[in-house]
């Protein structure tokens, strides 16, 4: 056998290491598995990848200043905010120029849009002042400081001049700031006043309460999955058709029907006014708050819970709970100590399934939700279809993302992930 | 009911009856009585109501009539937890979140046992079953011969009176089951443990068991030591799934001083040991056990009855030969000889004649 034993690489039967024909035998493999999934790849790319790369970038997008405004900004560069004077004469003229530029290619509006953001008020400078300067002569007209303040009295004010140096870079922090409540001041990052704070709150409540609806779902969801894997074959199968028939109705319907059952007039009230619980004066207020959130969406999440609690289950053989009963363990005590545990990565994955749906849910809080039961995602939608402020929408998205990422980093250093099982 | 109970009667099963749907009865009329320390073991094939049997006597399954009593108390409305019966399954049910020394140390928790005398106990029971390294580890890095262990000393650890075992060995290969079957009633035998144990395999049944009983179709058939039951089988479900056998049908001609003589169906006559059969035009099940048979014409008694026979296949099997015959039309008629010096191997074709006492041939039921 000792002929065998050689120093080189082992060789296949042609003569080519070993190794490399290996990877080769493979790679056609690979190619041919590759092709296979070719189109959902490529579907993915481009409704699901793309988008999102195209969101993170346009969070921190700023070349409109830099495109409308070049002349301004290099003339700017020297210009010391901290000294609370208006820039030199070359600041002014080189704004002129610039202006009219923007004016005549009709973008003027659209950086004062993207300043107005930082600073309100801008917007109305810009727009004002941008159909007069169209007319002017920037060769000749000037000296332009005076005549530029005369056209509108907000060039006089040092704060205007603050807020464009300090968005004139090409990538900013902006809208990422502003999502946490905090603005980029001439000496870096500060908190914003009370009064302007709404998206720490939003994000707060919004991670609070879909804790909420996930420990809901489960305490609700345990004992249905339970039933489901412990009755007979007929009986679990009609039982798993009531879970799923929700799936049968638009989410519109069914968040509309919690509606009428929950408002101060509905049939909750109703019910409870006759029965006498509940005085006819003071009708409980079940909607258009946060409990009428919680309750809504946890109907709607339940089955999510349920499913993976139920796949989860159905693998637990019967015989631990009779083996531990036949060692002298009572029917709670077998179930906490033997079939509990083995039931805990169903919990796992339908809770991590309940929660990121939930902390991204829209419609139902926007629904039934009032002011005080609205999720961090109907500002998103709010700054992505009415406001048009996609920078600051595509922050509050990417904060988002990056806290779901980290909360399911903290779930799989805790809980660990591989004991998360859908079945 | 302390009056029906014998004396030494650990476990009785009397006049049980179990349905699951009302309609059709798995267990029809169960009568048993086992002392204490005795071995005794369920065999019948599959669907025969062995484990219902067993899940009465656990208390997971209610009997629909009968008593079923313990030590001379009866335990129909005893629940599982509190009858202090260990339990070996099938599949071991080892609880996978668990390692081994948790796993055996949970019958002993629930107890309310204090914590040294746990881990005493538990050491001193996985060194029992040679297992003593291995409580660290969990069920599912154990090979499946050292989780038939773990369940085996799960159930003995809390140091029950009556073990029962359900197929315990059925998911392991034949050379650990052997291995374990010997270890399994040394254990029981030195500790001293009533055992009721499960089974369809029945040469695990006849090497293991003090006593044995058959079940079909929800009855015990016979219920008998192991020699017994192999060399004097009851009837001819007996006879045919303990052990090989070779069966002739026939007539009963006349009974005369318990011997009968049968007249097989080509016109043969043989005379053979009545066991239920009892008149004369009877149809009858002849039954020979394969190793029974003599050909060599020295070895036969003087005046026994002997049968021609056409050799049909020699198959050598090393310590054995085993040749298939052709005796009174039946193809499948087979004798096993022991592989000795003088023995003469027969060949294909030859044409020879058998016999053999007449007390090893029994006229059963047709
Ligand atoms: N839980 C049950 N529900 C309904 N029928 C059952 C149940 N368990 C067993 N049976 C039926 O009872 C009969 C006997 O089963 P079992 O006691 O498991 O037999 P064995 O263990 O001898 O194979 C079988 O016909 C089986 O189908
Ligand atoms: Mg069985």
């Amino acid at each position: 056998m000792t002929d065998i034993s050689q120093s080189g690489p082992m060789l296949a039967a042609d003569g080519t290491p070993l190794k490399r024909s290996l990877a080769r035998a493979l790679r056609m493999q690979k190619l041919r598995a590759l092709m296979l999934i070719a189109p959902l790849l490529l579907f993915i790319l481009l409704t699901f990848i793309l988008p999102v790369a195209d969101m993170l970038y346009r969070s921190v997008d700023n070349r409109i200043v830099q495109d409308v405004l070049p002349r301004t900004i290099e003339a700017l560069e020297d210009w010391d905010p901290g000294s609370n004077q208006l820039p030199e004469e070359a600041a002014f003229a080189a704004l002129a120029a610039d202006l009219k530029d923007a004016a005549n290619a009709k973008t003027h509006t659209k950086v004062a849009k993207r300043l107005n953001y930082e600073n309100p008020g801008i917007a109305s400078v810009f727009r004002k002042s941008g159909r007069k300067v169209k007319k002017w002569d920037v060769e000749n007209d000037g000296p332009y400081r005076e005549k530029l303040i005369e056209l509108n009295d907000g060039w006089g004010d040092v704060d205007l001049w603050k807020t464009i140096k300090t968005y004139s870079g090409v990538r900013t922090a902006g809208y990422f700031l502003n999502a946490v409540d905090m603005k980029l001041g001439a000496d870096g990052a500060e908190v914003r006043p009370e009064n302007e704070r709404i998206y720490n709150t939003l994000l707060i409540r919004t991670m609070r309460m879909s804790l909420i609806i996930t420990f809901s779902c489960i305490l609700l969801g345990y004992p249905v999955a339970w039933l489901l894997a412990n009755l007979p074959a007929s009986k679990a199968n009609l039982l798993l058709i009531l879970v799923l028939l929700p799936f049968w109705t638009s989410l519109l319907v069914r968040t509309s029907a919690w509606k009428i059952l929950l408002q101060q007039q509905g049939v909750i009230n109703d019910t409870l006014v006759w029965i006498g619980l509940v005085d006819d004066a003071n009708r409980l207020v079940l909607i258009n708050n946060e409990l009428g959130t919680i309750i809504a969406m946890t109907h709607i999440l339940l089955p999510f819970m349920i499913l993976p609690m139920y796949s989860v289950m159905q693998t637990i053989n019967p015989t631990y709970m009779r083996a531990a009963k036949s060692m002298g363990a009572t029917d709670w005590t077998a179930f906490w100590r033997v079939y509990f545990p083995q039931s805990v990565p169903g919990i796992g994955a339908g809770s991590i399934l309940v929660f990121i749906l939930a902390v991204g849910y829209y419609i139902t809080p926007a629904l039934v939700g009032g002011t005080k039961g609205t999720f961090i995602s109907n500002l998103i939608a709010y700054h992505i279809s009415t406001s048009g402020n996609w920078g600051l929408g595509a922050a509050l998205g990417a904060i988002l993302l990056a806290v779901v990422l980290l909360l399911y980093w903290v779930y799989d250093k805790i809980v660990g992930i591989d004991n998360v099982k859908l079945g | 009911m302390a009056d029906a109970s014998n004396v030494d009667a650990f476990v009785e099963f009397e006049r049980v009856q179990k349905s699951y749907d009302g309609e059709n009865l798995v267990v029809k009329d169960l009568n048993l009585t086992m002392p204490k320390g005795e071995f005794l073991t369920m065999l019948g094939p599959s669907g025969s109501g062995k484990t219902t049997c067993l899940m009465m006597l656990a208390g997971f399954e209610t009997a629909t009539h009968g008593d079923i009593r313990l030590d001379g108390v009866s335990i129909n409305n005893i629940p599982p937890h509190k009858r202090g019966i260990g339990m070996v399954f099938q599949n071991y049910a080892l609880f996978p979140h668990m390692t081994i020394a948790e796993n055996l140390s949970f019958p002993l928790e629930v107890r309310k046992m204090g914590k040294s005398e746990r881990e005493e106990k538990v050491k001193r029971a996985l060194d029992m079953v040679e297992m003593g390294a291995f409580g660290g580890r969990r069920p599912s890095q154990l090979s499946g011969g050292q989780q038939q262990r773990i369940a085996l000393a799960r159930a003995l650890v809390f140091e029950p009176e009556l073990v029962l075992m359900d197929e315990p060995l059925g998911a392991l290969d034949k050379q650990l089951r052997e291995k374990m079957q010997f270890e399994i009633t040394h254990l029981a035998h030195r500790l001293g443990i009533t055992v009721v144990y499960v089974t369809h395999d029945q040469t695990e049944a006849l090497t293991m068991s003090d006593r044995v009983a058959v079940f079909d179709d929800g009855r015990i058939q016979q219920i008998a030591p192991p020699d017994q039951l192999y060399e004097s089988p009851e009837n001819s479900f007996v006879a045919q799934f303990i052990g090989e056998n070779n069966t002739l049908e026939g007539t009963v001609k006349e009974i005369n001083n318990g011997v009968a003589l049968v007249q097989l169906d080509d016109g043969e006559l043989i005379d053979c040991k009545p066991v239920n059969v009892s008149r004369p035009g009877e149809r009858t099940r002849v039954s020979i056990r394969p190793e029974r048979v003599e050909y060599n014409k020295e070895r036969l008694q003087e005046g026994a009855h002997t049968l021609k026979a056409e050799v049909l296949e020699f198959i050598y099997m090393g310590d054995i030969f085993r040749t298939r015959l052709r005796v009174a039309g039946n193809d499948e008629f087979i004798i096993k000889t022991r592989n000795a010096p003088d023995q003469t191997r027969l060949q294909p074709g030859q044409q020879i004649e058998i016999g053999w006492l007449p007390e090893d041939c029994r006229a059963l039921d047709a």
